[in-house]
């Protein structure tokens, strides 16, 4: 495939600005993840690498030349739908064998590749039915076949398994990045699950109305994520404000609403600043007894909620703050219940401490 | 107040048998939550009971009356959709005082209980607004409000968050319980979101091709369910075929691929084919030691709060194994060598081999 550069893209239908002003790479075979709350450009991003639309400013090139006359037939790319649209008169089989054979593929060695990429996806053995009669799960994969199939090096995919229900979802995610590695795909791939995103992704890209936010691998955009949007939308977390009291060399001593004071790393702070403190839920830790952290406060057990493989703790801190805290693992028992008195604590450098954003709090975090 | 009773229902279209004697108690005030795949009859079932379908056989009783033959608007049974279905041309306040007009509610009483909706929804600001000038979560919560201003005391939730983005799902999915303890509210939840029906139901029903596979709080749906169905459709889980070759006490030993592992007994018997569990939090991985299964990590997947890992156990299993990132910070890499064990058998479940096979067993249509 080819290294995507997109250069100051922009695009807007009427007076809605899709993307707006968008710089990225992808280079080949990596795996990129898009992210974002619904309407915020992703769909938008991906049709304009396939050549369904065109930029009304900006350039995007692939290996550095610019496609913006290439038509979509000549870019080498597959653009799977969200709406997986399938021929309903064909088979399974020769839905996958059309992209082949569209290319002039000879029909022996179409339904050939055809049958293979069924294998990947494991349906072999619906290959003879139609569309009408499978899944929607089912349905979704061979979408994915006929994608994959198609000959094309790169593989734009939107919400490529959004229709499937969360065990199906959890399966396929892995065995998709499996299969996109494994074949040296390029594949950029829409998605609003962050979990998905971080298990799929070599990189993620954060849009947010039309904008990106943040561009960078999993763990990064996780632990140092570029704002509070990006911090909230990516993995939980609990968003306190405060005033930075003093800063001793690498600590910043910050006072948060209602008084608690807290230590927090002291990066780029300066005094009196109004700040955002952002705590990841499983980084606030709880305890009956002492805990061998920078910043400890008693707490009550607010609410407890059940996750399955987590629980959530809301806890009150001394100041009226309710801050979440989240633990990993755990039995059939909560280990606390509410009304109970902890002590609830997170290492300095767990804080990640941002400037108060312009627009407000609120307006920051809001998704929709 | 309203006590539902849902008696062996059955309802078929054509040849799809949707639901196959179903029967469920739900409790005054309870909220439960239906969770099942897509096509395992959630949302025909109460379709049911709102009255939209009729069943083929079986009653359904609310409060001990049977009400297949009441009609929709006297059942006082509240219901919303996924697709928010507010009236476009009305303001909120017109939205959520459209049921009791519709009754020929005296006036100042709509006005009364249409400003406590405000209240409850806390979209009293709002009231003007258009539900085109509002966000699909404040949509949803004017379709609840809307809802409840009917005074019904029985809810029926059809995804009802299923069309909003995964944030402001989560949010909203602890206001809407807290509206219903609040105002002791009975709820039928119909949802594919497990994280939503462990995190807010006080019953999960968990429902497979027409049947109800089990009943149950959330945390035994999820650390010791009845069927194997359940303990792999909800939550990620090792599965693992065995027999029991040892029998000592309350434990026994079990052959996995010619490789042994100590287990709870349960009520198995020696020589018995079984499908072992763990779920993946439960497995721990080491530096290379003398204790349990060596092994080769395969795959490594960071998502924040732990890390995912595969590793291939030495003689061809597979195990899924996750650890906190706060409590493990370093981790391990992929082709790194490690050991694999279950720090406490206890977490480990025993399941009869499914007479129908294991596919079948698991299957989700």
């Amino acid at each position: 495939m080819a290294t995507i550069r997109f250069t100051n893209v922009s695009k807007s239908f009427g007076k809605v600005v899709a993307l707006d002003d968008v710089s990225f790479e992808v280079e080949d075979g990596e795996y990129v993840c898009v992210l974002g709350p619904t309407g915020s450009g992703k769909t938008t991003l991906l049709k304009l690498i396939a050549g369904l639309l065109n930029p009304d400013h900006g350039t995007i090139t692939f290996d550095g030349r610019p496609v913006n006359k290439v038509s979509a037939q000549n870019r080498n790319a597959v653009y799977v739908p969200q709406q997986y649209a399938l021929f309903p008169h064909l088979t399974v089989l020769q839905n996958v064998a059309f992209g082949p054979l569209a290319r002039g593929a000879p029909p022996a060695a179409a339904l050939e590749t055809a049958s293979k990429t069924l294998e990947l996806v494991r349906l072999t053995w619906r290959a003879s039915a139609f569309p009408s009669e499978l899944s929607g799960g089912m349905q979704q994969r061979v979408a994915l076949a006929r994608g994959l199939a198609s000959g094309a090096g790169l593989l734009l995919l939107d919400e490529p398994l959004g229709a499937l229900d969360a065990r199906l979802r959890l399966d396929l995610r892995h065995k998709l990045r499996d299969l996109v590695k494994n074949s040296g795909f390029t594949a950029i791939h829409v998605t609003h699950d962050q979990d998905e995103a971080m298990s799929v992704g070599d990189e993620i890209i954060v849009l947010r109305n039309g904008k990106i936010q943040d561009h960078g691998p999993p763990r990064r955009v996780y632990r140092k994520p570029s704002n509070i949007f990006v911090a909230n939308l990516i993995g939980n977390a609990s968003f306190l404000e405060g005033l930075v009291d003093s800063t001793v060399g690498e600590t910043a001593i910050i006072e948060l609403r209602g008084g608690l004071t807290v230590q927090a790393p002291s990066k780029n702070l300066t005094l009196t600043d109004p700040v955002i403190l952002a705590l990841r839920k499983e980084r606030l830790r709880i305890s009956c007894e002492r805990l061998d952290l920078d910043n400890l406060f008693k707490g009550e057990v607010r609410a407890v909620r059940f996750l399955g493989n987590s629980r959530e703790y809301l806890i009150r801190v001394p100041n009226g703050l309710i801050i979440a805290s989240r633990t990993f693992g755990g039995n059939e028992r909560a280990e606390y219940a509410v009304g109970d008195q902890v002590l609830a604590g997170f290492l300095e450098g767990d804080a990640m401490v941002f400037g108060y954003p312009a627009k407000g709090l609120r307006e920051e975090l809001e998704i929709e | 107040m309203p006590e539902l009773d849902i008696r062996e229902v059955s309802k078929t279209f054509g040849d799809i048998r949707a639901l196959s004697d179903v029967t469920l108690h739900v409790e005054d005030k309870q909220y439960v939550c239906i969770l099942g795949p897509s096509g395992c009859g959630k949302s025909t079932l109460i379709r049911c009971v709102a009255g939209i379908l009729t069943p083929d056989s079986g009653q359904i009783l609310l409060d001990g009356n049977s009400i297949e033959r009441t009609p929709i608007e006297d059942r006082r049974i509240g219901y919303v959709f996924q697709d928010i279905a507010l009236f476009p041309h009305m303001s909120v306040r017109s939205n959520l005082s459209y049921g009791l007009a519709v009754r020929r509610a005296p006036s100042n009483e709509i006005a009364t209980v249409t400003n406590e909706m405000l209240d409850l929804i806390n979209m009293r600001e709002r009231a003007r607004s258009y539900p085109s000038e509002l966000s699909g979560g404040a949509q949803q919560k004017v379709a609840v409000g809307r809802a409840i201003a009917t005074g019904s005391h029985l809810f029926l939730l059809d995804e009802p968050l299923g069309a909003l983005d995964a944030l402001v799902r989560a949010e909203l999915r602890y206001e809407l319980r807290k509206l219903a303890s609040d105002l002791g509210l009975t709820v039928l939840h119909v949802t594919h979101d497990q994280e939503e029906a462990l995190s807010i139901a006080d019953l999960v029903v968990i429902m497979k091709s027409g049947h109800i596979v089990e009943v149950g709080k959330p945390s035994e749906i999820y650390h010791s369910p009845r069927r194997l169905f359940t303990e792999n459709f909800v939550g990620e889980t090792n599965l693992l075929e065995g027999t029991i070759v040892e029998v000592v006490g309350d434990g026994c030993v079990v052959n996995v691929k010619g490789r042994k592992i100590g287990a709870p007994r349960g009520e198995k018997s020696l020589g018995q084919k079984i499908v072992l569990c763990i779920r993946p939090e439960f497995v721990a991985l080491s530096k290379p030691n003398n204790f349990g299964w060596s092994g080769v990590v395969t795959q490594v997947t960071f998502l924040g709060s732990h890390n995912r890992y595969v590793v291939d156990v030495d003689g061809g299993i597979e195990i899924v194994a996750a650890e906190s990132t706060v409590e493990y910070s370093t981790g391990f890499r992929i082709g790194e060598r490690v050991s694999v064990h279950v720090e406490n058998s206890a977490h480990m479940l025993l399941f009869d081999y499914p007479a129908e096979g294991l596919e079948s067993e698991i299957s989700l249509e």
